[in-house]
């Protein structure tokens, strides 16, 4: 399996990160040398091997439903490039 | 039945399923601690986990789990005790991880099959593909700034529940039906409060057509329908719109389409996005949700009775009509409301729940929802309280007042609030049940219509009517009809 | 007087619990050295002033009597480390001017014993990289250089700043953070104790995600001693991190027994790799003989999947990290780009924000986990990582521990492995297996190579085996008598 442009690309798109035309070919380059290392893993014989969910051997705790989190408003939004009336603001979305 | 759609060119079928968005009931979020209270000024509700701030780490709520585990119970589905959490991966403005945590492969409910009752008294059945936790987005909004679009978190990561149809439904009709069904599970489970209007429920509704027997067609996908009006609108606008193309010799593109409430019909997104691909994977912050067979079991004996088997309860133990139990269990309150007012009878007139059944539900039926109906209230809202409505009750069962009486103290408990017994008491509204005095006003009433009597006993039997009606007349209406029975019959038979 | 920043962590606190200096001064005296090694760029940021209020809040304590192992230590903090009000970017343009307003729980537990933050520590980008030379705010120079050379070296990565810090003896202690090697690298490459525990045995709440099924704290310090006493105030259960495990922490410092004898200690036979220098050869082999000597059982084992682990690694974490740097997006925090629509702010913002190497395995990961691809990378590397897992457990029946080289090379010069990537992923062959099945990991200081640059030896242990593990360390530590410090060149 090879990545070309297009697939760059089409991965940056996916990832929004801007790529630009110039660089694609050099990062498909990039992409492509690490992918071609990790494909040795298909010597690997996985059959009837469960994929790995967690190197822990424990039971996802619980917690009890109660409002213990939250109403700090001004804590939340401190750090926001920009907020305005208590949002968040983004530029605007047409849908 | 048929279903099919007749188009220019000949019949179609259509194929319909929903994905059901339902907000679960509970004080704190799925994976945070933040609260769900709903119509808090924005941004209130929000924590460092919900607004995805770095290094921030998810927590699973228990009573989402149970809810979900509750809701599966309802639908009749399969419980997977052991099922995953993966990571759905999309930028958007109100998806401030840049991921929603969900359940892709191993969703916490699996299969099972839900069965609904259609308009011409059938039913049907419609399978349940699914269903699994997710969290809610926040909201953007759009038309507060002209450059602008405004985010609120306070619903970032409230608990969802995704309860996917399989593709059964045929017609508008019974994908209303299903969804109907779906939001009386949920209510009466107590998982989902059904609020479409708080936006606690809503549908994303896919619909093809094919010709009968064919391949299915390529479905489109209508985002976030809020009412069972809307979906309805949409699944027919969007047969005419795919049958239309077809006709025409064009093709479907399978899309994400918006409904628009002004022309009740459907559009394309206009920000196309590129073809999706959410990379799910299981969410490395989350082990495996497991619980025992135990629990489910539990939560199966403390589940609340659902409105199929209260409906056959109240046929059975109440003795009322088919009809009126479907009408009462269709609203959970109506139930509440029939059953709280059942109980307070008993108490008041001392009498078993089988006899009193039918009263109790012709006059809640009957009296109060007809009233309600006028005033555009719920019975949540109704201005009668339950203690004021068995007042009324025992009144005519205790033969204070006539079952007429009692609709004009009915009238006047909504006009003034007072209670029944007050106004009967201000109003010397009480049934006269007094034989001697009723018999003296029937003797008069006899003598002075002297050639009805002969026409009667020559066999005009209808005149009967007439003079329980003069009875009536003398009295105001409040003559105890059985007492006038009692003495007019005879008398007149001579 | 005793020069203060030359002590160990567990005689600084022997001292500061006897009298002889209070943490004012300790903390004081580290302060005038950061100011004096500012040329190693191992602080992002330095909090003196917070430095000596708690500086002076520990004295109280301990003249209080209610002193513990860590009170009026002052340490380093990796800059991945959420610290409320101060700079915490994870060493990213993209979080610029992030300050939190909560604490990680790391950190937290360490200020609840009185431990003193001296600033937050130099890093490779939200934690990817082996060199330390991926840091937004450029990167950190080893305090060792080779034997007659002026070139600088690296620190190794992705802790440099604070496996930097604690060599140039500008901190008695720090915390790192290892995902794959991230602490004992560093370790080796600079003469420290680097400790990287159980997963699950520290919270990760409040620690900027790289990789979440690999992420895990632990300290940096002079000696195994001092990692125990360290990882003692660090560790514990969070009910705010799910995958934190409930298990009581020891007295690990009273682990160190200094006896071993009839421990049974694993020689992995896929360790012997090519190409790796005899320096590093012999001292393993040295090691070997040492814990023989301390009365050790020496057993051959195999770990037939070692190879693959580099790989597995190298999906496993690019993609979980594609998904843990969605976030970075310029709407809650951090930098933002203009751009004419929400995506091209989106776009402009994470391109001008991340780095080169940051950017590579997004895209890595999101290629690996896209549609048509997922099976054949994500699923794959998940398979074999279940097998490294079992590799290990096998081992486990036959041996208590295992013994290998920290890393297969000694510090390398600046510049030297940055414009090939391959390569610099190399560097943890040996760590990144470990990592891979969550188990806890230590190197130690236990020689010098050819060039006179020091070189590590990597000890792992069983899930939850940490006392076992820092017993056998203690003891490796004492048989490899290492302690030179690098000579300073820098500063005045």
């Amino acid at each position: 399996m090879s990545v070309d442009k297009e697939t760059v690309a089409k991965i940056a798109n996916l990832a929004r990160i801007a790529v630009s035309e110039d660089e694609l070919e050099s990062t498909a380059g990039e992409l492509n040398n690490i992918l071609d290392w990790v494909e040795q893993l298909s010597e690997v014989d996985t059959d009837g091997v469960e994929p790995m969910t967690s190197v822990v051997a424990a039971a996802l705790p619980r917690r009890v439903d109660e409002v213990t989190d939250g109403g700090y408003r001004d804590q939340v939004l401190k750090n926001a490039p920009a907020s305005e009336h208590g949002f968040f603001a983004v530029p605007k979305v047409i849908e | 039945m048929s279903n099919l759609y007749q188009g220019a060119t000949g019949d179609w079928e259509v194929v319909i399923g929903l994905e059901i968005h339902a907000q679960v009931i509970s004080e704190s979020k799925l994976f945070s601690g933040s609260s769900t209270k709903f119509g808090s000024e924005p941004n209130t509700q929000v924590s460092f986990v919900c607004s995805a701030q770095p290094g921030m780490l998810p927590v699973i709520n228990d009573e989402c789990v149970r809810q979900a585990i509750r809701t599966g119970l309802a639908m009749g589905c399969q419980i997977n005790l052991r099922s995953v959490f993966d990571r759905k991966n999309y930028f958007y403005a109100d998806l401030p991880q840049g991921y929603q945590i969900s359940q892709f492969k191993d969703p916490i409910v699996g299969e099972g099959v839900v069965t609904v009752d259609l308009e011409d008294g059938s039913t049907k059945d419609i399978g349940v593909e699914r269903l699994h936790l997710e969290q809610d987005a926040g909201k953007s909004m759009h038309d507060q700034h002209p450059t602008m679009t405004y985010v609120d978190l306070n619903r970032s990561g409230v608990a969802l529940m995704e309860i996917v149809s399989m593709p059964d439904m045929r017609s508008a009709e019974e994908a209303g039906a299903y969804f109907k069904k779906i939001r009386s599970l949920v209510r009466y489970a107590g998982t989902c409060d059904g609020n479409m209007d708080q936006g606690s429920m809503r549908a994303d509704v896919n619909v093809s057509v094919r010709r009968p027997g064919e391949e299915l067609g390529t479905r489109t996908e209508t985002k976030n329908v809020n009412s069972i009006r809307y979906m309805m609108l949409v699944i027919e606008s969007e047969i005419r719109r795919q049958v239309g193309v077809l006709e025409d010799g064009g093709t479907i593109a399978q899309e994400t389409r918006l409904f628009e409430v002004a022309t009740g019909t459907t559009r394309t997104m206009r920000s196309k996005e590129e073809a999706h691909d959410y990379r799910y994977f299981p969410d490395p912050d989350l082990l495996p949700l497991e619980f025992s067979q135990e629990l489910v079991d539990k939560l199966a004996k403390e589940m609340p009775e659902l409105a199929d088997a209260k409906r056959d309860r109240f046929i059975k133990d109440l003795h009322i009509t088919s009809y009126n139990a479907s009408v009462l269990v269709a609203e959970k309150e109506s139930a509440d409301y029939f059953e709280e007012l059942l109980a307070a009878t008993v108490a008041k007139t001392a009498k078993p729940v089988s006899e009193l059944g039918t009263l109790v539900s012709n006059w809640v039926t009957g009296d109060l929802f007809g009233a309600l109906k006028k005033l555009g209230k719920g019975i949540t809202e109704s201005p009668v309280s339950i203690e004021h409505a068995a007042e009324l009750l025992n009144l005519q069962v205790d033969g204070t007042i006539s079952g007429r009486i009692a609709k004009e103290v009915f009238e006047l408990m909504l006009e003034t609030g007072s209670s029944p017994e007050t106004i009967v008491e201000e109003k010397g509204l009480k049934q006269v049940s007094d034989t001697g005095a009723i018999e003296t006003m029937i003797d008069e009433i006899l003598a002075a219509n002297a050639d009805k009597v002969e026409q009667y006993r020559g066999g005009k039997d209808k005149l009967y009517g007439f003079f329980v009606g003069q009875v009536m007349k003398q009295t105001g209406g409040k003559a105890n009809p059985q007492v006038v029975n009692q003495l007019l019959r005879p008398k007149l038979d001579g | 007087m005793t020069e203060l920043t030359k002590l160990t962590l567990s005689a600084a606190r022997d001292g500061l619990h006897n009298g002889d200096f209070t943490s004012a001064e300790i903390t004081a005296e580290h302060l005038n050295a950061i100011d004096d090694a500012k040329e190693l760029n191992t602080y992002i940021e330095v909090t003196s002033d917070q430095a000596m209020n708690m500086a002076a809040s520990a004295d109280a304590m301990i003249k209080d009597g209610n002193a513990k192992g860590m009170t009026g230590i002052p340490i380093g903090i990796k800059d991945l480390y959420c610290t409320k009000g101060v700079h915490s970017q994870s060493a990213s343009h993209i979080l610029d001017g992030f300050k939190p307003e909560y604490e990680s729980t790391v950190t937290s537990n360490l200020w609840n014993d009185g431990a003193v933050m001296l600033g937050k520590t130099n890093m490779d980008e939200f934690a990817m990289g082996s060199s330390n030379e991926n840091s937004y705010y450029g990167p950190v120079i080893n305090p060792w250089r080779a034997t007659g050379s002026d070139k600088n070296t690296v620190p190794g990565g992705s802790s440099g700043g604070s496996a930097a810090a604690v060599a140039a003896d500008i901190s008695i202690a720090t915390t790192g953070t290892d995902t794959g090697g991230s602490i004992r690298q560093p370790a080796s490459f600079t003469g420290l104790v680097g400790f990287k525990p159980t997963y699950g045995r520290c919270s990760r709440f409040g620690m900027i995600a790289f990789a979440s099924s690999l992420d895990q704290a632990g300290p940096l310090t002079k000696t195994v001693r001092d990692a125990a006493i360290m990882m003692e105030s660090m560790a514990g259960y969070d009910a705010k991190d799910s995958t934190s495990i409930n298990v009581e922490v020891p007295n690990y410092e009273a682990a160190l027994t200094g006896d071993i004898r009839g421990l049974k200690v694993g020689i992995p036979k896929e360790y012997h790799s090519d190409g790796m220098p005899a320096a590093i050869e012999k001292l393993w082999q040295q090691g070997i003989g040492w814990l023989k000597d301390a009365g050790a059982e020496i057993v051959d084992i195999s770990l037939p999947h070692t190879k693959y682990a580099l790989p597995t690694y190298y999906i496993v974490a690019p993609a979980e990290c594609s998904s843990n740097l969605a976030r970075y997006d310029g709407v809650k925090y951090g930098l933002r780009v203009a751009g004419d629509s929400l995506d091209d702010m989106y776009k402009n913002t994470r391109a001008a924000g991340f780095g080169d190497e940051v950017k590579r395995r997004i895209l890595i990961g999101t290629y690996v986990l896209s549609a048509g691809y997922y099976d054949a990378y994500y699923l794959k590397a998940q398979r074999v990582r279940t097998l490294i897992a079992d590799d290990f457990k096998s081992a486990y029946q036959k041996c208590d521990v295992i013994l290998t080289p920290t890393a297969p090379s000694e510090a390398f010069n600046l510049g030297d492995k940055v414009s090939d990537p391959l390569a610099m992923y190399l560097n943890d062959v040996f760590t990144v297996p470990a990592s891979l099945a969550g188990l806890p990991g230590i190197s130690v200081p236990a020689g010098l190579s050819s060039d006179g640059l020091p070189l590590g030896l990597q000890l792992l242990g069983q899930a939850f085996g940490e006392e076992q593990l820092l017993n056998v360390a203690d003891v490796l530590e004492t048989a490899a008598g290492f302690n030179i410090k690098p000579a300073k060149w820098w500063g005045e």
